[in-house]
Formats: C-alpha cells, structure tokens, sequence
C-alpha cells in the first residue's frame, strides 16, 4: 500500500475524528465513549481477514486467529448493546415512569 | 477476483462513512438512537462483506468464532445493569484492543511482516493494544470490585518508565529484523501485558473515567495501525477516528479534574500516602424527618448525585422526591459534577433513565455561582467531586479540582452509608462544617424514608 496516501487518510481521519466530538454536550459523553468503543470493533473484520489467511494445518495460527476474531466479535456486539441501552433511555427519557 | 475485492473496498468506503455519520448523529440527545442503529447495519455489512475477502478459509472455525464471542457479549451486555455500565465499556474496549493485538501477533507468526513501516506500525499497534487489553481488565476488575486497592509497585515510576523502555527497545529489534525469532516475539507480548498491568494498578477510582477514556483511544490507535498493515482502509479510519476523538474526550475529562494526563498516570491520588491536613470537628447526624423538613419547606434545592447513588440505584427515588418537593412549591435542579461517577456522563445516564428531563441538570461551570443562594445543597452519595479541600488545602492531593461548592448552600445534607471515606480515600472537610448534616444509610433506604415523611407533611 502507498504509503503517503495512508499518511493523508490517518490525518484527515483524526482531523475528522476531533470535529465530530468538539460539538458533543456533557450529559452524552459515556453514551459517546461507549458508542466509538463500538466503531473500534470493526477491528471484527481485520481478524477475520487474518484467520482467513491462516495455516488450516497450523493450530497454533488457527488458535491465535480463533482468539482474535472472538475478541473482536465481543467488542463490536457488546459495545453496540450497552450503547443502544444508553441512548434508548435518552430517547424516551421524559416519558419513562420510574419503576 | 478482482472484482470481488472491489465491491468489499466500495462497501467499506460505505460503512467508514456510515460509522463517522453515527458517531456524528450521537452527539445529540435527539438523534443519539439512530446513530448507533445506523452504526450498527454498518457493522453487519462490513462483517458479511468480508466473508467473501479473496483467498480466506477457516470459515467454520471463525464462524463458530464470531457465534461465542458475539452472544457472550451480546447477553451480558443485555443483562448488566445501567449502574455496571463503565466497567462493560472498559471490558469491551479491552477486547478490541487484544484483537488488534493478536492480529499483530498472527501476522508475525506467518512472517508476514518484517522491515519498513508496515513492521513499525504492527509492533506499535501490538503495543497499544496489548497495554489496551491488560490495562482494561485491571480496570474492570477494579470497577467491579474483584481489585479492590489500588496497588503501588516499589518505585513506581522508574518501574513503569523502565519497563517501557525495554518493550520499545525489543519492539523496535522486531520490527527491524529480517526474520524475528517467535521467542522475542512471545516476551515482546508478555512485557506489552505486565505494561498495562503495572501502570494502572495504582491508579485510584477517582482517576478511573480519565483511564477507560483514554484506553479507548488506545484501542482506536491500536486498530487504525494495524489496519495500515491489512491494508483495510476501513480499519485505519474508523480506528484513527476514535484514536482522535477519544483523546480529545481525555483531555476534556482530564481538564475538568484540572490533573493532567501525565499526572493521572504517574502520581496517583492516594489518601493515605499523601495525607493532607488534618480536620478539626466532627460530623453530625440528622434523622430522615429532619432531612424531609428541611427540603420541603426550602425553595431551592440542589441534589448532587454520586456514585452511591449509582450504587444503591436510587436515581428512581430520587426522581420522585423531586416531584413531591416540586409540588410542594420548591424548585429542585440537578448539578453534576463533569467526573461524577465512574464514568463522564454517568449521572446523566442514570437520570436520565429515571425520567429527569434535561432541563433539570445542570453542569458545575452552569451552577457552582447558585449554591449560595441554594437553601440546601443534598450530596447523594457523591464525596472527592464537594470536597472543599480541594479549594483551600494546598497539601491535599485533590487541590486544584473543580469541585461543587456544596458548601456554600444554607444547609448541605449527606446522603451516605458510613463514615468512611470516598474512593479515593480522602478525607472530605465538607462533612465536619458547621452547615452540614450526615444522613446515614443507603440512598435507597434513605431517600425512601425522606419520600415518607415528605408525604406526611402534605396539607
């Protein structure tokens, strides 16, 4: 891969990165880290890419990429439930009774 | 062929887009929800679409893969409750980040990288990531209470600084060797664990927020870098996105402490080693009925919830006393301190989630001016975020924060359920002035009781 066009997209992603934020209220930030915690678990499809390329006959790369794409499936579908969670409560928060 | 990689690389450029329009639509309370259900699809085009990468196997296994780790997370998110929420953050973040660790790992142990940029950048996201995953579960396991003092090594810094040393030293052998021996490689991931052990064992509960934010961005990086050696652009940008974004959340968390990142990580609040003044006086108790009166005949409140209240999950209780008050003509708001709780945002999550309307909650630069006009000032479990010390104590370890000012109220009121001191083991000034009242008990049980007797005072 060309390196300098790599060098481009990790600074305008970061610029990208930075703007999005700058404009989030207090009462979001948990639901916020929470929510990028999710978009980080789209490192699911890296790991799936490297176990696929994987020795079949070789266990020790089978069960190096069995881990990674486990821990990766985990971060992407826990991340999205417990942020869904979150912002569910803030989308129907002034109707809601206390239980 | 060809074509087939070429509609994955079009579909990613597809979910990137998706993923920063999410993270975009999350940044307001009305469209918060469709940002993650957005982000969501998003994830499952990406997964589906790299099932048909060139050239991959294994897909039983990877399938079967995807299924535990998937619904094991899935479940347990579904089952937490809202008040365990900050430690499944870090948990999950961990997760990622030993994923682009492994997918480091994989990588060196095909031989698939050595030399040039794309072997630095593999050792570096292996690095981060791994410090991600050791250093979320010390965090996890501390929220959760399996850890439940924070541990000092002997000269703690010179360990840290040392050992990082050593890890940069043997990465950058790896990454620069033709053809890296798997015994240097397994050690570089063995330190890369103990690293992000070392450094946050001894970092208390008050500094937690700023650490999990900052993992996370940890992760972000990790994930961006090794995406530079998959080659998955995808990868790079959602990673170096949240790499970004979740820095600038550090920063912000760490400004409102007023402790910078650096002094977060290497002189950790400790109570007991770094003391502060002693404080003359004692503490006084006041029976619920008291606590009842006091608010029901006042006309301003403030309620200061903290952790306890989280704890005791008493944000339901809460809400309603504030609408019994409320009816009984006294204006009631919330003030929140920035890193009240575990995590930023945390007590809005749980009001929030007992129906207090935003309106009500206010943040410390909105309403520290009020206090002095505040009849009472109620401290729900909250305890280092209305410490005065912090004020005025130059040898306390907290002097500096931005703290609520509590203290200025008429009347202050303490809701807690001992003696003892906070998280951070500091002793509070708050509870021993003259103005304040201690009531003991658990935010649950204690608000209940106010609840009772505000009722009975009805005309």
């Amino acid at each position: 891969m060309d390196g300098i066009v790599y060098l481009y997209v990790f600074v305008l992603a970061a610029f990208t990165g930075y703007e999005v934020i700058s404009r989030v209220p207090v009462i979001l930030h948990t639901p916020l880290m929470s929510g990028s915690n999710f978009i980080h678990g789209v490192v699911l499809i890296g790991a799936m890419v490297v176990m696929g390329h994987a020795d079949p006959d070789s266990p020790l790369e089978l069960a190096i990429g069995f881990f990674a794409v486990l821990l990766g499936a985990a971060n992407a579908a826990g991340g999205y439930v417990v942020t869904e969670r979150m912002l569910a409560m803030f989308k129907s928060g002034k109707k809601k009774e206390g239980e | 062929m060809m074509t087939a990689k070429w509609l994955i690389d079009l579909a990613y450029v597809g979910v990137a887009v998706v993923f920063i329009l999410g993270l975009k639509a999350m940044s307001s309370p009305a469209t918060a929800r469709k940002g993650i259900v957005w982000a969501g699809w998003a994830m499952i085009v990406a997964t589906l679409v790299t099932l048909f990468w060139p050239g991959m196997h294994n897909f039983a296994l990877m399938i079967v893969a995807m299924v535990i780790g998937g619904s094991a997370a899935w479940w347990s998110g579904k089952q937490v409750k809202m008040t365990d929420m900050p430690q499944m953050v870090a948990i999950y973040n961990g997760m990622g980040g030993g994923a682009a660790a492994a997918i480091a790992l994989l990588e060196f142990t095909r031989g698939e990288v050595h030399g040039g940029m794309v072997a630095l950048l593999a050792v570096l996201g292996a690095l981060i990531g791994s410090v991600a995953f050791s250093g979320s579960c010390v965090a996890y396991a501390k929220l959760q209470g399996i850890m439940k003092k924070a541990y000092r090594f002997p000269a703690q810094n010179q360990l840290n600084i040392g050992l990082a040393a050593v890890v940069a030293i043997l990465g950058l052998a790896i990454a620069t060797a033709d053809a890296p021996g798997m015994g240097a490689i397994a050690l570089f991931f063995v330190l890369a664990l103990a690293l992000g052990v070392i450094v946050t064992s001894p970092i208390g509960g008050a500094d937690m927020p700023v650490v999990i934010s900052l993992l996370n961005a940890f992760t972000g990086l990790a994930v961006g870098f090794e995406g530079y050696v998959l080659g998955n652009p995808a990868l790079v940008v959602a990673g170096i996105v949240v790499g970004a974004s979740g820095t600038l959340l550090t920063q912000l968390m760490a400004k409102a402490m007023n402790r910078p990142i650096a002094n977060v990580l290497f002189t950790p609040i400790t109570g007991e080693a770094q003391g502060g003044e002693a404080i003359e006086g004692s503490m006084r108790e006041m029976g619920s009925l008291d606590a009842a009166a006091t608010m029901r005949y006042a006309s301003r409140v403030i309620i200061i919830p903290g952790y306890g209240m989280a704890v005791a999950g008493a944000q339901h209780k809460v809400w309603e006393m504030t609408q019994l008050l409320e009816e009984a003509g006294v204006e009631v708001v919330f003030a929140i301190h920035p890193v009240a709780g575990r995590m930023p945002g945390h007590m809005n999550v749980l009001l929030a989630e007992a129906g207090v309307p935003y309106d009500k909650i206010f943040d410390l630069e909105e309403i520290n001016a009020d206090f002095a006009q505040a009849d009472v000032a109620l401290v729900i479990g909250a305890n280092d975020v209305v410490n005065p010390s912090a004020r005025t104590d130059k040898s306390s370890p907290i002097f500096g924060m931005p703290i609520l000012n509590a203290d200025m109220a008429q009347n202050v009121i303490v809701v807690k359920r001992g003696k003892g001191t906070g998280y951070s083991g500091i002793e509070n000034a708050l509870f021993y002035k003259e103005n304040c009242r201690m009531l003991y008990g658990s935010a649950q049980a204690a608000i209940g009781e106010v609840i009772t007797h505000v009722k009975s005072m009805e005309d």
